[in-house]
């Protein structure tokens, strides 16, 4: 029972002033920018400068690399959430606070230790490289980085569903006689999904924009392993704004409809699987 | 919370299969995770504690740290006011286009951090919009301190927001709309009620965003024209005497950023602990007939 009546609080006018004349000085005037500068140069200039060959092979290495990364987590991210969510076991604790160091690490002491670690003398380049691979300084360091820096977003993404998953669908399911297996196939894992892809997707958005963990591992060869966002930074060095505005602008699309899609896939899953239940 | 849920015995897995899944997320974590965390203090500490003491001592490494320490001491207070106010509005009024608006707040977040230096470049560089403009004022913005925390507060822009946003949306605004009816001023309100209620919430987006801004290197690095002991922070002096091959100085200085980092981790989950702990108490409380 409400014993109050409704009344609007205050601060309406003043906190919507501020959110958004603070969100367009910091945020929206300065991307506005970016899209003017590149415009500025005309549709041929502009199209040339964000498909030159250099353009295309850093899309290819940013793109390609934050996929191999995205998958990676998605089989080991949500193994690692199950197991966090539902086995006990010495250490779950600790590990489940450390899923959020990548978060909580600065991207350069994430770059340099995983460099240091890789290298042909690192505790594990050492070996990797005895196998006959590289890591550091080839496009696989690329695709280590970004699974430490996009590990979080899948584990945080699938954990909470888990945790609400209710029980009773499972155990239907065992009294009809389904084995575990079973269950896992079709019963949670179909839960899952829409989770797991929102957590990949936010790994993706992530991981081709990611910079600072990258630089150090990637040995940054134009054409070979050089990612988009350091060719933004070499353009900038080279003084030609106009092309890092328009690679940046070419990245910025790709997150927005990355973050767009999924948003739409989710509401889609989500309406056909009430629809189910309805019927 | 949900962990810790009892399980029907038909539901607990076998052995056959916990074992080996538990086994292999762990060794995965121990790469991924823990592998790398110890090995910063490691490297950092490889030579001795008085090499490290020397590396952190050093002028250029202590003007980085000063530096920092000046950039998120402007830049949390500023996303903390925005944050709280972005969360009020967000969360205690019903308005057209409030789905748009929280969508915007989460914008920086899919702004890759070099991108957010560059936007700054455009607009305040010696040949962006305003750059002429600036530049006959003798005004300096780009490769100097309020570039460094532009680009900071772009990057760091929704965390305060996104950490209150749910909070306040499920402690809902009953105890407030009690203070306004007793006749308390909308600043009292907002002291005595909102503030309390909300505190661990607040103080862990603030952790969150400090670690954030002082941790900060792409956005950085792509403004502060890397200028030593003058506009080089923490994370651009890692890269600049890892780049010298300096590596154990190097790691001294990152070994500081990771500590930073542990702290944020450590007193993330003792909030998240006591806010759980809260909201249940409350729950339980209201359960009662």
């Amino acid at each position: 029972m409400r014993i109050f009546r409704r009344q609007a609080l205050p601060g309406f006018g003043l906190t919507l002033g501020l959110v958004l004349s603070y969100l367009t000085l910091i945020v929206l005037l300065p991307l506005a920018a970016l899209v003017l500068k590149s415009a500025s140069i005309g549709p041929h200039e502009f199209w040339a400068a964000a498909t030159s060959p250099r353009a295309l092979a850093a899309y290819r290495v940013t793109f390609g690399s934050a996929a191999l990364a995205g998958l990676v987590n998605l089989v080991f991210g949500t193994l690692l959430a199950w197991v966090l969510v539902r086995y006990r076991f010495p250490g779950r604790g600790f590990i489940d606070a450390l899923v959020d160091l990548p978060f909580a690490l600065p991207t350069a002491v994430a770059g340099i230790t995983l460099t240091a670690l890789y290298a042909g003398n690192g505790p594990l380049g050492r070996w990797i490289e005895a196998a006959g691979y590289k890591v550091a300084y080839t496009p696989n360091g690329i695709v280590v980085a970004l699974v430490f820096v996009s590990l979080p977003f899948i584990v945080r993404s699938v954990q909470p569903v888990l945790e609400s998953l209710e029980a009773d669908v499972e155990e239907a399911a065992a009294t009809l006689g389904a084995g575990r297996l079973t269950i896992l196939a079709k019963v949670i894992l179909p839960a899952l999904w829409p989770a797991i892809l929102a957590g990949f997707a936010l790994a993706f958005a992530r991981s081709i924009g990611e910079y600072g963990s990258v630089i150090f591992i990637a040995g940054n060869m134009p054409m070979v392993s050089e990612i988009a966002p350091l060719l933004i930074v070499a353009k900038l060095d080279q003084r030609d704004y106009a092309g890092a505005a328009a690679i940046a602008v070419v990245i910025l699309a790709v997150s927005f409809a990355v973050l767009l899609a999924i948003n739409l896939v989710q509401l889609w899953l989500v309406r056909r699987r009430s629809a189910k239940a309805v019927r | 919370m949900k962990r810790g849920v009892a399980r029907p015995p038909a539901l607990r897995d076998p052995w056959w299969l916990a074992l080996p899944l538990i086994l292999v997320a762990l060794a995965f974590a121990a790469l991924f995770l823990l592998l790398p965390l110890v090995a910063v203090f490691g490297y950092a500490f490889e030579k001795g504690w008085d090499v490290f003491v020397t590396a952190i001592g050093d002028p250029d490494a202590r003007e980085a740290i000063r530096l920092t320490v000046q950039v998120a001491a402007i830049s949390v207070p500023a996303n903390l006011v925005f944050g709280i106010a972005a969360a009020w509005l967000v969360t205690r009024f019903e308005f057209r286009g409030k789905g748009l608006l929280v969508s915007l707040i989460d914008l920086p977040f899919a702004v890759s951090p070099v991108i957010a230096g560059l936007v700054y470049v455009l607009l305040f560089g010696l040949h962006g919009w305003l750059g002429e403009w600036l530049a006959e004022r003798d005004i300096h913005v780009i490769f100097a301190l309020p570039g460094i925390v532009l680009a900071t507060v772009f990057v760091t822009f929704p965390i305060v927001a996104r950490e209150l946003i749910p909070l306040m949306q499920a402690q809902g605004d009953e105890e407030e709309q009690a203070a306004r009816t007793l006749g308390a001023s909308g600043f009292t309100m907002f002291w005595r009620v909102t503030l309390p209620k909300i505190g661990w919430g607040l103080l862990y987006g603030v952790i969150l965003c400090n670690a954030r801004a002082m941790g900060e290197f792409g956005a950085v690095s792509v403004v502060s024209g890397h200028i030593r002991g003058l506009t080089n922070t923490m994370p651009l002096h890692v890269e600049i005497l890892y780049n010298e091959y300096q590596s154990t100085a190097a790691f001294a200085v990152a070994a500081l950023l990771a500590l930073l980092a542990l702290v944020t981790l450590v007193l993330k989950h003792a909030i998240g602990w006591r806010i759980a702990r809260t909201t249940s108490d409350e729950s339980s409380t209201e359960a009662r007939p």
